[in-house]
């Protein structure tokens, strides 16, 4: 008995392919996604940290703990804008266009090296009078301002050896109540031998620093701000609200769209396209329906936001109505495509729940995108999540103004239109056989 | 009724050599077809048999191979025809979460109806079905009988001068079934043409004055009740033969121009005397007569004789 109870089981399952797939592609899908997201398959694809590099000071030592910047693999330093093609090159990054750049969101953290610098650079003790390196960063990337400050002393202890030892002296000196003429040249024909030997290995290596990840915490003086959201009461919370509705819009407008298959299923549509509607029209309301109630969605999860978590929203509402009618679009066109590819809700609840899981696994739905690798972060703008979020997050973050949408707001009204013209082409097989 | 003739403006519906295969099967076989103002045709035949596809090739729904439907001469996928039809389809396409009413209003709007004429077309409806009393009741909410009947509203909230039914008692009770027997006469008191679809002789002797039976994507007779009895048995009666289980029966029965179905034989007979002689044969041959009855030959009959199978097979 127990047999055929297991046989029929097994029969059914084998003949329900939605089940089938939920049971055992699905898995396996998402086991592979989350690993290529969190586990990176190889060794150098670490995620890198960009940063603009700022040298006010122009001493060797500067530029020295500039270069040791720009050696470290795990940043990527950039010292001018990117040049336009046919253009001259542009200007290097002064404190103040750095810190333009930082809000802008062409980098999370900027890193100024003061005028002064090269005096003393580093310190053995607190409390010595030492030109700070100020760190300007975006704090809706709260990684980027700590790892750039905890290289910086990493690079500072490989680079400014020299500075080291000389500073070493300097209290030995002080402490031993002075040096004799002779130990004097013998010290400072000692110091100058490091600072060859350290200029001979940054021209050998060019590269790698060297390993040493337990620096001295304050060997450079180091003054870190944020310049985006210091003045925002909850940095996060527009990242959230936009990253959460998306991906909820998302299995709403899978779950409206639907409804023509349960009108195919019942009837209704042969009914309706026998009547004076066409399939065309039919999809155009059923788009506009899925809009609407995205539309709706979006902004009772942004006045929810206002309400309870202090959410800017009243101050930012064209760049809040921009981004929500052109998401709420494209989502739609989605969720008009996942019904139309799909034979019954079986299989479009299977197909939704995989594109959907996946979506905002790669496009930050789920956690930022800045926490993976370059490549995957390329591989999220294929996704509406992240083109939604990173719109939101300028105008909610980045206080930009609406005219700065027009990267994601183009690619989110292209690919929504591009969505739904697939779905028209699919849902031809419901007009006349 | 069955021979075309060139588009014309005033014949609600000529069908014309219609061919409509899916893969290997052939689905309709070249039918040809014209009802006339005010008709009612009644298309039998069992499951399977073309019924469905020639109804939708005729509300456009379905293109077919080859042939023309035209409606009132005009192409059925025209605007202008669809405005003339009214399609009642076997399925219960309605929208379950909305009332009696919001479904009248949405497929009036999908009619094209606005405004006072969608007011009036629902109230109509809704009196039409008797369902007044429920006009704002969600359908789910509603007796199967009930949501029949709203689905036969919601396909002629438009007023169309053709009526396609397609099976519509299939799973109502004797009391609803009357009810929508009602509903069509009252369609057609009101001067609708009418074609309706069923496997039930009794629905096509009541509602239709012509009926066509369409077998394997044919039509395979054509007429009133009356003259498709007398085309297939003549003055003849028939005569239903229970027999009790013997292996040469039905070799028996058909040697006598019979058939045996479920261990009935039937025979048509000239004169009631007739009777005597196979009951004396059966008596001859050794075979046990259960019971005997003689009846003049129905719908069911003629289609028993045209197809030899029963109607619901």
């Amino acid at each position: 008995m127990i047999f055929t109870i297991v046989r029929n089981g097994f029969r059914g399952l084998r003949r329900d392919r939605g089940a089938l797939i939920l049971s055992f592609v699905l898995p396996v899908a998402f086991f592979s996604i989350f690993a290529i997201v969190f586990g990176p398959m190889s060794g150098n694809s670490t995620p890198r940290v960009s940063v603009l590099v700022v040298d006010e000071d122009r001493s060797a030592a500067s530029e020295r703990l500039a270069r040791g910047l720009e050696r470290e693999q795990a940043l990527v330093v950039t010292t001018r804008p990117e040049s336009k093609t046919g253009e001259p090159q542009p200007p290097e990054y002064t404190a103040v266009t750095a810190e333009e750049a930082v809000k802008k969101g062409t980098a999370p953290a900027a890193l100024i090296i003061p005028a002064g610098f090269g005096v003393n650079p580093i310190s053995f003790v607190p409390g010595t009078s030492r030109k700070p390196i100020r760190i300007l960063h975006d704090s809706s990337n709260p990684v980027a301002a700590q790892m750039v400050a905890g290289l910086l002393q990493k690079v500072a202890m490989t680079s400014l050896s020299g500075s080291m030892a000389d500073v070493g002296m300097r209290y030995f000196a002080q402490a031993s109540g002075g040096l004799t003429p002779q130990q004097r040249k013998n010290v400072e024909s000692s110091l100058a031998f490091i600072r060859d030997q350290a200029a001979r290995r940054d021209a050998q290596t060019g590269g790698a620093a060297a390993a040493s990840g337990d620096s001295f915490g304050g060997l450079v003086s180091v003054e870190i701000r944020d310049v985006v959201g210091e003045k925002k009461r909850s940095p996060m919370i527009s990242f959230y609200a936009a990253a959460i509705g998306v991906m909820f819009l998302m299995f709403t407008a899978s779950g409206a769209g639907g409804t023509l298959l349960d009108e195919a299923d019942s009837g209704a549509l042969d009914r309706i396209l026998s009547a004076r509607v066409s399939m065309t029209t039919l999809l155009a309301g059923k788009l506009t329906y899925c809009m609407l109630l995205a539309c709706a969605q979006l902004t009772l999860m942004f006045l929810w936001g206002a309400a309870v978590f202090h959410l800017d929203l009243f101050t930012h509402l064209p760049g809040f109505f921009v981004m929500t009618v052109v998401t709420s679009f494209t989502v739609a066109a989605f969720g008009m495509l996942l019904a139309s590819v799909s034979h019954t809700r079986g299989q479009q609840a299977a197909i939704a729940t995989l594109l959907i899981l996946t979506m905002s696994a790669i496009g930050g739905s789920m956690f930022p995108r800045y926490f993976m690798t370059a490549t995957m972060q390329k591989v999220g703008l294929l996704t509406i999540n992240a083109w939604a979020i990173d719109g939101y997050t300028k105008v909610f973050w980045r206080d930009l103004p609406v005219t700065d949408l027009w990267p994601q707001v183009g690619v989110l009204l292209g690919g929504g239109v591009l969505l739904f013209v697939i779905a028209r082409r699919f849902a031809r097989r419901w007009e006349s056989v | 009724m069955t021979a075309t003739s060139p588009a014309n403006i005033s014949i609600p519906l000529q069908i014309d050599s219609v061919v409509k295969r899916f893969d290997e099967v052939t689905a309709v076989a070249g039918i040809s077809l014209e009802v006339h103002e005010r008709a009612c045709l009644g298309l039998l035949g069992p499951n399977g048999a073309g019924k469905t596809t020639l109804i939708r090739s005729i509300v456009g729904r379905v293109r077919p191979d080859s042939g023309s439907v035209l409606i009132f001469g005009q192409p059925a996928s025209s605007l202008a025809a669809r405005k003339e039809l009214g399609w009642v389809p076997q399925e219960l396409a309605l929208y379950p979460l909305l009332t009696s009413r919001e479904n009248l209003d949405a497929f009036g709007h999908y009619q094209g109806l606005r405004g006072k004429a969608l007011r009036e077309g629902i109230q109509w409806c809704l009196e039409w079905a008797s369902l007044a009393d429920r006009a704002d009741s969600v359908v789910k909410t509603l007796s199967g009988g009930m949501r029949r009947r709203l689905n036969m509203a919601a396909g002629l909230i438009h007023r169309p001068r053709i009526v396609l039914l397609d099976e519509p008692t299939v799973g109502v009770d004797p009391q609803s079934r009357n009810h929508i027997f009602e509903m069509v006469e009252a369609l057609r008191a009101a001067g609708a043409t009418v074609i309706y679809t069923t496997h039930y002789m009794e629905e096509a002797e009541r509602l239709c004055d012509s009926i066509a039976i369409v077998d394997h994507g044919r039509i395979i007779a054509q007429g009133s009740k009356d003259e498709l009895v007398a085309k297939s048995f003549g003055t003849r009666s028939d005569v239903l033969m229970r027999l009790a289980a013997a292996p040469t029966a039905a070799e028996w029965a058909a040697a006598r121009g019979g058939t045996l179905q479920d261990g009935v034989a039937h025979f048509p007979v000239d004169r009631p005397s007739d009777v005597a002689s196979l009951l004396d044969a059966a008596a001859r041959d050794g075979l046990d007569v259960i019971d005997l009855v003689l009846r003049r030959p129905n719908l069911e009959s003629v289609f028993l004789q045209l197809t030899g199978r029963d109607l619901r097979q």
